[in-house]
């Protein structure tokens, strides 16, 4: 941490994006995690991400549960709405926030412990749903505010910085989210921003659950020999399945490649995910090819990153459930209490 | 691109841009850092070690450091270093005590100095700790040269000239021979010294030459002489028109000191257009400041005179045209002659190196311009024993390039008098010091303030415009000295990079303010300039290139923008940013006491 805020000062050639907003208006307070924490770099790649896409700062709604992780909210898009809730529960909160309001973008940041531990029911609810969300996992396989122990993520046979060996199995939050029917699943490192921004921008656009599981190294607990989640480590393991280029719909798309190395997927909205392949077999659009791609990358000791699964056309909660189109607080007192014959007429139905 | 060899001084020196601009590298961030700390006198001494006259340049010098100051590409403005060096100067108290004692026991070595200008007196000043007897001559009653004929009081009081010179020349081991105008370099090198210096100075105005220029003669005057004689209190009248010929500071000075003399309708005329002047901005606003336009492109032809009275100018219009290389003429535009009525005239349209002194058999080498034919770096003169600097050596510069060559010609002069080598320059001191003092605790104050650049106080000009000696700027106060020197970036504390240190984990790339450190494939420096986190368009400025990364990728720092905020050290996990002091003083004659440490 440091103690002084980042000096408001910047580089004279600092761009603009189409709102006239430059990289440095989506940030935040200056972060109070340990110094080198992956989750900071996480931080910076979301507020690139939402630079590039241009998103209005005030239409993004970030909620977050406990945790190192879930602190990390206070330091990027300090112009947002912001919820930090109660241990695991922030996929409820969200859920219940995007129920009121359709409107707004929805980012919900979470750890390893918060969504694979205490949130692990609320976490597989809110994909389960198709809740209409980014939802990011900052993924350090140890309990960073408690000094250390394993998470339900860290690998079998993970070392522990004080020597102790991880006898139980992982949880692998990107193949669950997968079974549970996410419509959209990827997964990176915090070291490697030239993967992470393209795959936060395409989640940001995506109209459906979309998850991504970030390996994000803990410096002061788990970044030694021994530990599979360092960033010696990652590096040394990252297998790509894919690159991935997201383009706006009112962006020109020059670049060309070589035929069947490339996926294009156009996601609701009109944005283009272009997928180069650098995993022969993998199919990013099949959910049976996304779930062979993780077990066979775990059974090869290596970690699967890219993008993993996407449905380009998904049902948002929304959809599914038939509600009016228009956000809670957009409606009038009428609609939104119609009155004692209007109840009586639903109780009759049900009768 | 090849690692960046950093234990050359020459990396770090560049990125202290202030000191690397000045001619005598001042280290401007160490100084500013003790005025802000109130320790004044330590800021004078700073100074006085490096450039000599902190008090006389802090009100007049060209400040070549400002322009080059980082602040100025951040934000608006530079941090007003110059004036920050009088704030030391003004606050500094007793400092006599605290320069180099002049030793009681001399070496043997005799050393003219001709001209009590500043040149000379850096070398005197230089030499006499050592033992050295310096003979100084001056045709002038008192030293100072150009610093005491030619500056006006109103920018420079005369105490404080006094003052200065004093130091320099006062504190023992210099024999001053005031009044005494070396007519013959013959005779001075019969008297055997061991050595001689020229710091003569540029002392011929450049004529104008025009019809009626010699009918009017007696309402013309060249303006360094005619500085000089209000300076000497001569002359203290002038008629109520006045036209001052010339873009440069004496104009400038010219034009001032006319409107304190009674000139109401003072105007400057320029050849060139506003922008080419060679008059320093501030200069051009303080005159314009005091009611007096600035008008350009006008090239004198003719002065008009009623038998030798003078009562005016003709001038053609002119416009700046440029050749397909670039190169600038002025050609007349057709437009009618303008006329402007005058009383007098001021001619301050340059000056010329005169040296009727030497004589040409003297064995002196002299080039087609009339200049001595010098070793740039070491000063000499084709008579192995002739030194110059100042204006005598490569024509008309500033007070600051005379301290410059006069340090550099006390380094010759003594290696020369011990028999040694003068091209064999000693390297500078160079000290580079960890600032770490805790996790987030450094020596320095690394807060960046967001001050913009702090106005000088000025006296109401209906007073400046009534007394000729009446200071016009009253300087900073401590207080709003302390408010400019937190605009300071400290950019001599520098961001020293250990690649075996580094974990690769990006924070100090996402915590960078102004975005200038990538990690990347390495590459040729003119294409990695391009793909850097933001593009390194200055190209001025120096890549920091390291490698040793696990990951085979290169560490690129461009120095261009850095706040020296120390973020970067701060979010470092492991250490391998440091925030390290880079102090430089450039090399006095050896074993010199004028050295701070």
């Amino acid at each position: 941490m440091s103690y002084l805020p980042k000096p408001k000062l910047h580089h004279p050639k600092l761009p603009t994006n189409a709102i006239g907003l430059t990289r440095r208006d989506y940030e935040g307070a200056i972060s109070t995690l340990c110094a080198g924490c992956g989750h900071d770099s996480i931080s910076a790649a979301i507020i690139q991400a939402c630079f590039n896409l241009s998103l209005p700062p005030h239409r993004v709604a970030k909620l977050s549960g406990i945790g190192c992780s879930s602190k990390t909210p206070t330091y990027f898009l300090g112009a947002a709405h912001g919820f930090n809730s109660v241990h695991g529960r922030m996929p409820s909160v969200l859920t219940g926030a995007y129920l009121a309001n359709r409107d707004l973008i929805y980012l919900g940041v979470s750890g390893d412990g918060d969504s694979a531990s205490i949130g692990f029911g609320q976490f597989a609810h809110s994909i389960r749903r198709g809740v209409n969300m980014t939802y990011i996992v900052e993924n350090n396989g140890v309990y960073g505010l408690t000094k250390g122990q394993f998470s339900a993520t860290s690998d079998k046979g993970s070392v522990a910085k004080k020597g102790t060996v991880n006898t139980d199995q992982p949880i692998d939050l990107a193949a669950i989210a997968v079974q549970l029917g996410a419509s959209f699943v990827a997964r990176s490192f915090s070291g490697d921003k030239d993967q992470l921004v393209p795959l936060i921008e395409a989640a940001l656009l995506h109209d459906g659950a979309a998850f991504i599981d970030v390996i994000s190294p803990c410096v002061a607990f788990n970044n030694h020999p021994g530990s599979t989640k360092s960033y010696d480590y990652v590096r040394e393991h990252n297998d790509a399945l894919n690159r991935l280029d997201v383009m706006l719909p009112r962006e020109e798309i020059t670049a060309s490649y070589a035929p069947g190395t490339l996926t294009e997927v156009v996601q609701h909205d009109g944005s283009i995910l272009r997928l180069r392949k650098l995993h022969e077999g993998h199919d990013a659009t099949d959910r049976s090819s996304a779930l062979h791609a993780l077990m066979e990358g775990k059974s090869a000791g290596e970690i699967v990153t890219g993008l993993i699964y996407v449905e380009a056309e998904a049902t948002p909660l929304h959809e599914n459930l038939g509600t009016v189109p228009q956000a809670l607080n957009a409606l009038g007192d009428a609609e939104l209490c119609p009155g004692v014959e209007a109840l009586e007429r639903i109780n009759a139905s049900l009768r | 691109m090849k690692p960046t060899d950093i234990t050359n001084p020459d990396h770090f020196h560049k990125v202290v841009d202030c000191q690397w601009a000045c001619p005598a590298h001042t280290p401007v961030p160490e100084y500013i850092r003790m005025i802000a700390a109130g320790r004044y006198a330590d800021a004078y001494m700073v100074n006085w070690h490096s450039n000599v006259f902190p008090g006389i340049l802090g009100r007049t010098c060209d400040r070549p450091c400002e322009p080059a100051c980082r602040r100025g590409r951040v934000e608006e403005e530079p941090v007003a270093i110059c004036r920050l060096k009088r704030v030391a100067a003004d606050n500094k108290g007793e400092v006599a005590h605290r320069m180099p004692p002049i030793p009681t026991e001399r070496n043997g070595k005799r050393i003219a100095c001709i001209g009590a200008g500043p040149a000379s007196m850096t070398v005197a000043r230089d030499l006499a700790p050592l033992g050295y007897e310096i003979h100084v001559f001056d045709g002038e009653a008192k030293p100072g040269g150009f610093i005491r004929q030619q500056i006006p009081r109103f920018r420079l009081p005369e105490e404080v000239i006094d003052e200065e010179c004093g130091y320099a020349l006062d504190r023992g081991g210099v024999v001053s021979h005031m009044n005494r105008r070396v007519d013959s370099l013959k005779g001075l090198l019969a008297e055997g010294y061991d050595a001689v210096f020229v710091g003569s100075g540029a002392p011929r105005g450049r004529e104008l030459d025009v019809p009626g220029r010699n009918d009017a003669a007696a309402h013309i005057h060249l303006g360094i002489d005619w500085l000089a004689s209000v300076s000497f209190g001569h002359v203290t009248s002038i008629g109520k028109r006045v036209i001052v010929l010339g873009g440069g500071n004496t104009a400038m000075d010219c034009c001032r000191s006319a409107r304190r003399l009674g000139g109401e309708e003072v105007k400057v005329v320029v050849r060139s257009g506003f922008e080419e002047m060679k008059a320093s901005p501030w200069e051009k606003e303080d005159a314009m400041g005091e009611g007096i336009p600035i008008l350009n492109f006008l090239v004198p032809k003719e002065v008009l005179h009623d038998n030798g009275r003078l009562t005016g100018m003709v001038f053609e219009k002119v416009a700046a045209q440029y050749d397909e290389k670039g190169r600038r003429s002025l050609k007349p535009t057709g437009e009618p002659d303008v006329t402007i009525e005058a009383d007098e005239v001021l001619v301050a349209i340059g000056q010329e190196n005169a040296f009727p002194w030497i004589e040409r058999d003297a064995g002196l080498e002299f080039d087609r311009w009339g200049l001595p034919k010098l070793d740039e770096a070491t000063l000499q003169s084709t008579l192995p024993q002739v030194f110059f600097g100042g204006d005598a050596a490569f024509g008309p510069k500033n007070i600051i390039w005379a301290v410059a060559h006069g340090h550099q010609a006390a380094v010759s002069i003594d290696l020369f008098c011990k028999g040694e080598d003068v091209r064999n320059r000693p390297p500078p001191d160079v000290h580079l010091a960890s600032q770490k003092m805790g996790i987030h605790e450094w020596a320095y104050d690394n807060e960046v303030s967001l001050d913009l650049r702090y106005k000088v106080p000025h006296l109401p000009a209906e007073k400046a415009l009534r007394d000729i000696t009446a200071e016009v700027e009253l300087g900073f106060d401590r207080e709003m000295a302390y408010l400019e020197t937190q605009r300071c970036l400290n950019c001599d504390v520098q961001t020293v990079f250990t690649a075996k240190l580094c974990i690769e984990c990006d924070a100090c790339v996402d915590i960078c303010p102004t975005d200038c450190i990538t990690f990347t494939e390495n590459g040729e420096e003119e294409e990695l300039r391009t793909r850097l986190k933001a593009p390194a368009v200055n190209t001025y400025q120096d890549l920091y290139v390291e490698d040793g990364l696990k990951t085979g990728r290169v560490m690129v720092k461009d120095e261009d923008v850095c706040l020296h905020c120390g973020m970067c050290a701060e979010r470092c996990p492991t250490g391998a940013w440091d925030m390290q002091k880079f102090l430089l003083e450039t090399a006095k004659p050896k074993a010199h006491a004028c050295h701070s440490r």
